[in-house]
């Protein structure tokens, strides 16, 4: 209490009633033109650009010591993962033996068909900078920008299916929105039957949730989901989740499904961007174009069984 | 002991700019750590602490402006809305200079129920915001707020023990 006064014989400048009240309309302001415009998204990059050094600091702790382990890591270890890594390489090229034949195949029927050839998609590599600190929120930061055109609206997949979607981009940071997100949805098929459904990020790191599908509906525990390419985003043929638990209630008009995602949301450092889909044809009806994941609407929330 | 805080008017030096700016660029750099899990949901907000511990020591130092502005840095390195941060930390530091007087009169234990209703309440701002936006609230967020009141004992003691002034060991 060395600096505190009972009598103000110096002008301290405004009093805290009055800061509080600006700082707190300021924020709310700023927080509405967010929110609602989204003007702001320069402004973030400049500071995000400013504060980036920072965070790789903080991470360097973490690479530390994962770069120590891998100093200290035995001779046995390596050849026991050099030994799988050999056979899964094994078996991985037999099966693209069969796979570039079948592609083949693929095409010449597509021709046949006079359809549009499906392309393949240049991938870039992108290493995890670190997860949100965010609780409300499943994203993370991975260390390719818009200096490696990397833009809003692709997608993120690891080695078995599709972890998520770039949402915003820096210049050498992208924030990637995990598909588990509560509420971000992925437009998906089974791929057993080709049933199509969407399947919504839940907020809980290992579950999704498949809404709105009638007691009826032919899905047994097991089955994988798979991108459906229809909206353009997702390139087809994805694995995303798969099956976990069915709960049939007949007092509800739809059954209880939950699934697990099936890439290592929350295991890799390296994962893949997914650049270069094909436009699709703009919609008939214009819609609003955002960078942000689809999102349920209340309304649809309140529906929920 | 917990009691001997800061109650019988220890002699501080003045904290120096530097040393106000250096505490706060350890606790930015404690919070952005890569906490995940759990560990994630219990992780106490040491910027809030110790933005808190200045307004209610140094209330002319370090005021709403400058926890404002450290809002601003966390909510774009959270991507989280521009001023969700802001907002919260400006309705702590309010509270942190409305009340120093009357902490500063109670032990530290006393000090950390004093505090724990303010992190509540710039705990709740930035909730009710992701409420109004988003639709839905994460209860086990507020577990931060026990967590950073708690903190608030051992961070204290830590900071009080900086600022005491080193004693020359030849004299008598």
């Amino acid at each position: 209490m060395d600096d505190t006064r009972s009598i103000r014989f110096f002008n301290r400048g405004p009093s805290p009633v009055s800061r509080l009240i600006f700082f707190c309309v300021l924020s709310l302001l700023l927080l509405f033109v967010d929110a609602r415009y989204k003007y702001l998204e320069s402004t973030r990059e400049v500071i995000a650009v400013v504060i980036y050094p920072f965070q790789r600091l903080t991470a360097l702790p973490g690479e530390m010591m994962g770069q120590i382990s891998v100093y200290f890591e035995t001779q046995n270890q390596l050849l026991e993962s050099n030994a799988q890594l050999r056979q899964q390489h094994d078996l991985d090229a037999a099966q693209l033996a069969q796979l570039s034949a079948i592609q083949a195949e693929n095409a010449q029927l597509r021709t046949l068909q006079e359809l549009e050839q499906r392309v393949d998609y240049p991938m870039q590599m992108a290493e995890i900078v670190y997860v949100e600190r965010d609780i409300f929120k499943r994203k993370l930061f991975v260390n390719k920008g818009s200096q490696s055109n990397v833009q809003a609206g692709q997608v993120v997949v690891d080695d078995t299916g599709v972890v998520g979607q770039v949402t915003r981009v820096y210049p050498w940071l992208s924030e990637v929105t995990l598909v588990t997100d509560k509420d971000h949805a992925v437009p998906i098929q089974i791929q057993r039957n080709g049933l199509r459904a969407v399947v919504f990020g839940s907020g809980d790191i290992g579950e999704m949730s498949l809404r709105y599908m009638p007691v009826s509906a032919d899905l047994v525990v097991g089955d994988i989901l798979v991108t459906s390419g229809i909206d353009g985003t997702y390139p087809p043929n994805l694995p995303v989740a798969k099956i976990a638990r069915i709960e049939r209630d007949p007092a509800y008009p739809f059954s209880r499904i939950s699934c697990v995602p099936l890439a290592g949301v929350d295991r890799h450092r390296a994962l893949l961007i997914v650049s270069g889909l094909p436009k699709l044809p703009e919609h008939p009806a214009a819609t609003e174009k955002s960078a942000e994941p689809v999102q349920a609407t209340r309304k649809l929330r309140r529906r929920k069984p | 002991m917990i009691t001997d805080g800061t109650k019988d008017q220890e002699f501080l030096l003045p904290a120096s700019t530097g040393f106000i700016a250096f505490s706060l660029f350890v606790a930015v750099m404690l919070n952005w750590l890569p906490w995940h899990g759990w560990g994630l949901v219990l992780r106490p907000d040491f910027v809030a602490l110790v933005l808190l511990y200045w307004c209610t020591h140094k209330p002319h130092r370090v005021g709403i402006g400058t926890a404002w502005v450290f809002g601003i840095f966390a909510d774009v390195a959270d991507a989280s809305l521009f001023g969700q941060h802001a907002l919260a930390y400006s309705i702590l530091a309010f509270g942190g200079i409305v009340l120093h007087r009357r902490v500063q009169m109670f032990d530290l234990r006393q000090q950390s129920m004093h505090v724990f209703p303010m992190l509540l309440l710039a705990y709740a701002a930035y909730a009710v915001v992701h409420w109004q936006v988003r639709g839905y609230i994460a209860w086990e967020y507020f577990l931060g707020s026990v967590t950073s009141a708690l903190l608030w004992i051992p961070m204290t003691l830590l900071l009080q023990a900086l600022r005491r002034p080193h004693r020359d060991p030849n004299e008598l």
